[in-house]
This record gives structure tokens, sequence and C-alpha cells, in this order.
């Protein structure tokens, strides 16, 4: 359950400051799958960032699943991260050195999971996302389409409820593209909260939820889930 | 995370820049290496020296004219009292003295037939033989007895033999000191360097001999062998004693023992090898700024993976330990290769010259190899900083 209150988030950019996000209200149901939209420079990224805990608000509050978690500092929003959140960004963002095992295996690395469970949940995790003939490539051996699936198989291995995908078919082909959006949405149906940003209109249409920015505020959000209580 | 893996995390990611990995564990590794050399060598040298005089025997004392001991200027009240053969006799009469030997010395050319050299000439007396433990090789030494009537007589050196005697006996036959004629009645063994006196260059000649070849009033030293080491202390008040009273109560001699000489010389060589260690540890300095250089140059490369990491969930804490480890290993396995450098180098030395026995000290060894470790830390310290600050947003829109 994410709920944004009032947030706002000004950039200071050459002394001025730049309003990427104006007093903006959102809640998303966990389970949810929304399509964020909106031309360039709309505030888009920023408020992936801000749900992804990656960045704090200016002003407003976050409450994630129920923790207020806007004033938190370094350590504890890395926490949270490490626990609710998975990342999947345009440019795949996978460790160039490392195999396509250990990119999956570098969270539970840092989370402290301990070595022979973290090889049973990267096997999990490859074969989830359909890759475990691929496991002991590098990145530079992998296709596009691939690499973006180890990216997720990532994302997903600390179990994380929310799922943020940055532009996540930006750098792939239609025939690529399709398979991963498909995967995200396998996920998404697993009962994973998922939240695109995207200019790609099909993935649009596809969310059951579609919120449109524009100038760092909510001008349009469509198909949003009835809230229990709610006529 | 385990340190394990916080280690192999770290080891990969310097194994994915070999080149710049090696370098800079090589620039450690020189500054190790050159501590270990520099202060073996140092050592070495304290060993070389303390063995040389030690083999005078521990029971020897010097008496050097002039007062040198309290300050560097000049006696005050003009010039001391000579050091004279009488000193060297009254001596000879203070309880637990075993042997005296006046000694002097000077330079003159040395004449036998046609051949002709420079040579270090000795005067002195009987007793120098047993003090220095010389072995004849032909004839005999010095002859004793009344030393106001000492004969023209000359032993010479192996080395002197050899060069103005190359084929022929020289016993008996008259060479040509300065001015003066004097007969060879003996040959010294072959010995070497010993204490900055070199006996096979030396010609002894009986010390009355010497002094007027030279023109000297005054000796150069008396070299005395007490009975035991336990007596030292008590023999170098008798002959202070001795001396004051025949000096008039002037205090213008300086009595100096094996043991003063040899804490001088402990003294210097410590500073010295201290100073070698110093100024190498300076170059470990300077290898630490590379290992900065070289962590800020990984830092900034890999920006975006730091940025990746902190959207992983990892903590601004484990960025920063990830860095220092990274550093630590470059410089404790250069600490490692260094020391193994450095004792391989000393190794080669020791057995180029083995009468030089170098070995580095166990403090620079220790040192060194904390001095690395510390200097990983320490230099790393900035870098991985750095990018435990990065900010997570910056870092990942960062493009390489």
């Amino acid at each position: 359950m994410i709920e944004l209150t009032g947030i706002s988030r000004v950039f200071h950019v050459g002394g001025r400051p730049v309003h990427a996000l104006r007093d903006l209200d959102l809640t998303i149901a966990t389970g949810e799958y929304v399509a964020v939209m909106g031309p360039s420079g709309s505030g888009k990224s920023t408020l992936l960032h801000l749900l992804g805990c990656l960045d704090r608000p200016t002003s407003g509050s976050y409450r994630l699943d129920g923790r207020d978690v806007a004033g938190l500092d370094e350590a504890e929003l890395s926490r949270v991260r490490r626990h609710k959140i998975g990342f999947v960004f345009q440019s795949f963002h996978l460790v160039s050195r490392l195999t396509a095992m250990q990119n999956v295996e570098l969270p539970m690395i840092f989370a402290g999971v301990e070595r022979r469970q973290r090889a049973e949940r990267v096997g999990r995790a490859l074969a989830a996302v359909g890759l475990s003939e691929r496991a002991d490539h590098r990145p530079d051996q992998l296709s596009g389409g691939e690499r973006q699936r180890v990216a997720i198989a990532r994302a997903v291995v600390m179990g994380p409820g929310v799922l943020l995908a940055d532009e996540p078919t930006g750098n792939l082909d239609t025939a690529s593209g399709q398979d991963v959006v498909t995967l995200l949405e396998s996920m998404n149906a697993d009962g994973l909260t998922l939240v695109v940003v995207t200019h790609n209109p099909a993935i649009g249409d596809h969310a059951g939820r579609q919120i449109r920015l524009s100038d760092g505020r909510i001008v349009e959000d469509r198909g949003r889930r009835a809230e229990p209580g709610t006529p | 995370m385990s340190a394990y893996d916080l280690l192999g995390f770290a080891a990969g990611a310097l194994r994915g820049h070999r080149l710049r990995t090696m370098l800079s564990i090589l620039g450690v590794s020189i500054g190790v290496a050159s501590v270990i050399v520099l202060t073996a060598l140092g050592e070495g040298a304290l060993v070389f020296v303390t063995r040389e005089f030690s083999s005078l025997g521990s029971n020897l004392l010097f008496v050097i004219p002039g007062k040198t001991e309290t300050t560097g200027m000049a006696p005050i009240g003009g010039v001391a009292n000579d050091l004279t053969l009488e000193d060297a006799d009254a001596i000879r009469r203070v309880r637990g003295v075993r042997h005296v030997a006046p000694l002097t010395m000077g330079e003159a050319r040395a004449r036998a037939g046609d051949r002709s050299r420079d040579v270090t000439v000795a005067g002195t007396t009987v007793d120098l033989r047993e003090l220095r433990s010389i072995r004849m090789q032909a004839g005999r030494y010095l002859p004793g007895g009344d030393l106001g009537r000492a004969p023209r007589v000359c032993v010479l050196g192996a080395e002197i033999r050899r060069e103005l005697f190359p084929d022929t006996n020289p016993l008996g036959e008259i060479i040509k000191i300065g001015d003066e004629r004097f007969r060879v009645i003996g040959v010294s063994e072959p010995r070497g360097m010993s204490v900055g006196m070199d006996l096979d260059e030396l010609i002894h000649i009986p010390v009355v001999r010497a002094m007027k070849l030279f023109d000297q009033t005054s000796l150069f030293r008396i070299m005395i062998q007490v009975s035991s080491h336990e007596d030292l202390e008590a023999v170098k008040a008798g002959v202070r004693e001795v001396l004051l009273e025949r000096h008039d109560g002037e205090e213008d001699v300086t009595l100096w023992t094996q043991d003063s000489i040899l804490t001088a010389l402990d003294r210097v060589l410590t500073a010295l090898t201290l100073a070698l260690g110093g100024i190498a540890a300076v170059s470990l300095t300077v290898a630490g700024v590379g290992i900065m250089n070289v962590m800020l140059v990984s830092v900034s490369e890999r920006t975006p993976e730091v940025g990746l990491l902190k959207a992983l969930g990892v903590t601004p804490a484990q960025v920063l330990a990830a860095f220092l480890v990274e550093a630590s290993i470059l410089s404790t396995s250069g600490g490692l290769a260094g020391l193994a450098g450095g004792f391989a180098i000393v190794r080669v030395f020791t057995r180029l010259y083995p009468v030089f026995p170098a070995a580095p000290p166990a403090w620079a060894v220790v040192g060194s190899l904390g001095l690395s470790m510390a200097i990983g830390i320490l230099f790393g310290a900035f870098p991985a900083r750095r990018a435990s600050r990065l900010d997570p947003v910056q870092a990942l829109a960062t493009r390489y």
C-alpha cells in the first residue's frame, strides 16, 4: 500500500527552484498495475524515485505499508529499498564484470543472505525469467531482452512488494520488449505491485490504471481500483 | 553481510581492472621492499661493526690525549700535556692491568731495493702483539726490553711484504722508512681489515723510533688490556688517577672503553637505520597517494554501479566498507609482495657479501606491513567516503 499526500519535490538548478512535483496525492493499492505516463520533464522519473525511496520529498508525507518513510535517514531508506522495492531500469544497470547469476545474487550478498540459500534463490529467480541456461553468461554475452530479464530477476529476488520500472522497454526491440512486458505483468498477476513509467502506449493500455503527469501534477488517473468502503 | 562476501565483492571489483590493480600493488610493494632492504643494510652495518669491535676483546681501555668527551671545543687552559711513554709505564703499575701498548701512527715512504710505496707506520711495543693477537708468518715480533734503546727493526704486514719482497725472503733485509734504515725481523700473518686498521698494510717499528721518525712528542693512543672485564671500571679509575697526578692535576686525557665505543656506534647506527627506514617509509606514503588516486578513478568510473547498489538497498556504510576493503586489499597485498621482494633482495645481497650480515629488524618488518595496511585505510577513506555519499538518483543517471 502506497500513500502519497501533498508531495512536492523542488530541485535547485542554477540557483533557481524547479518544481518537479507539486502537491501530489496518490494512493496505490497492493497488487495494482499502474502505468505512469506524460511528456519529458513532467515529473514521472522523480515520482518513481520518490516511490522507490531513492529520493526524499521536499514536503509531504509518504506512507509505505503504513510506515512513514519520508523522514527516514539514508541507512533506513536503504533497508526499505532492500526489502520492499525492486527496480528495473531502462539501461538495465547490470554489473558488467559479474555473470547473470552473480548479478542476481548481488542484493542478497549485501542483505546478508546465507550462501546456500542465495544459490537456491538465484536459481529460482533465473528460472522464473527463463534464463537458467544463461546463468554463467556475462551481460555482454546476452541480448538486450535477456539483460532486462536478468535485471528483473535481480529486482524480485529479495521478494519486494513493489516493482518499479523506468522505461523497461526503452532500449529494446518490439519483440523482446513485449517479452519483458509479459514477464512484468505475470509478476503483477502473482501479487506484486507494479508501477511502470513509460512512453509506450501499448504498456499503458495493458495497465489496469493509467496516471498521466504534466508539469508535476496528476492530470489524469484512469482505472483506479475501487477502494474498499468507497461506493 | 559476511566479511567473506565483502572481501569477495571487493576482490571481484579489483579483478575487473587488472593492470591498474597490479600497478598500485607494485607501488606499495616497492615502498615496503625498500623499507626492508634499507633497514636490513643499516642493521647489517650495526652487527658488522659490533662484531668487528668485539673481536678486539671486551676488556680493552683506550687512553686518548685531549679531553674530548665533555665538549667539542679545545681543552680550556691551552695545550694539553703530552701523552708520553712514561705515562704508559706508570699505567703498567695500575692494579688489574695486563698489557699496555703505547701506539703512535704516521705515514711514510718505505723502500726496499728498487721497490717503494707509501705505508702506515705504527710505533708500538711488544705488548701490541698480545693485545691484538697478532700472529707471525715468519720471524718474530718487536723485541721487548728497554724502550729507550730500541733497535732499528721492523715487522711487515703481509700485504707490504708481498709488495716490497714479492719473491725474496725479507727476514734480515734492510728497508728504508722515510730517511731511516730498519732491519726486517718479522712478517705478520694476513688478517684483513680490523676496526679500521688494516694490519696487513702496516709496518710496526719500536715506538721510540717512530716518535723520532715522525718528530712526535705525544702518543696517539695508549691501549690497555685489563685482566678481566669486571676490573674495567676499577682500572679506568686507577688510570685516571695516575694520569691526573702525572699531569699536574689536569684532566687532559680521554678514557674510552670498548663499551663506550660500542654504545656510541650502536646509537649512531641505530639512528642511521631509523633514518633509512624513515626515508623508505616516505615511498610508502607516495604509494598510498597512488592508491588514493586509483580508488578515486575507480569510484568515478563505477558511479552508476554505486547508484545501482544503493537502489538495491545497499547502505552507505556498506558502500564505504566495500571500497575501503578494496583499498586495503591493494595495500595489504602490496605489503606482502613487498616483504617477499625485500627479503629476496636481502637474501641475494647476503649471498654476494657473506661478511655483511644484512637482516631487516623485526620492527621494520612489522612496521612496514602495518604501515602499508594503515595506508590502505587512510588513503582509501576519502574515495570510499565519496562513493558512500553519492546521491543514488544522480549516480544512476551518470553515463560511463
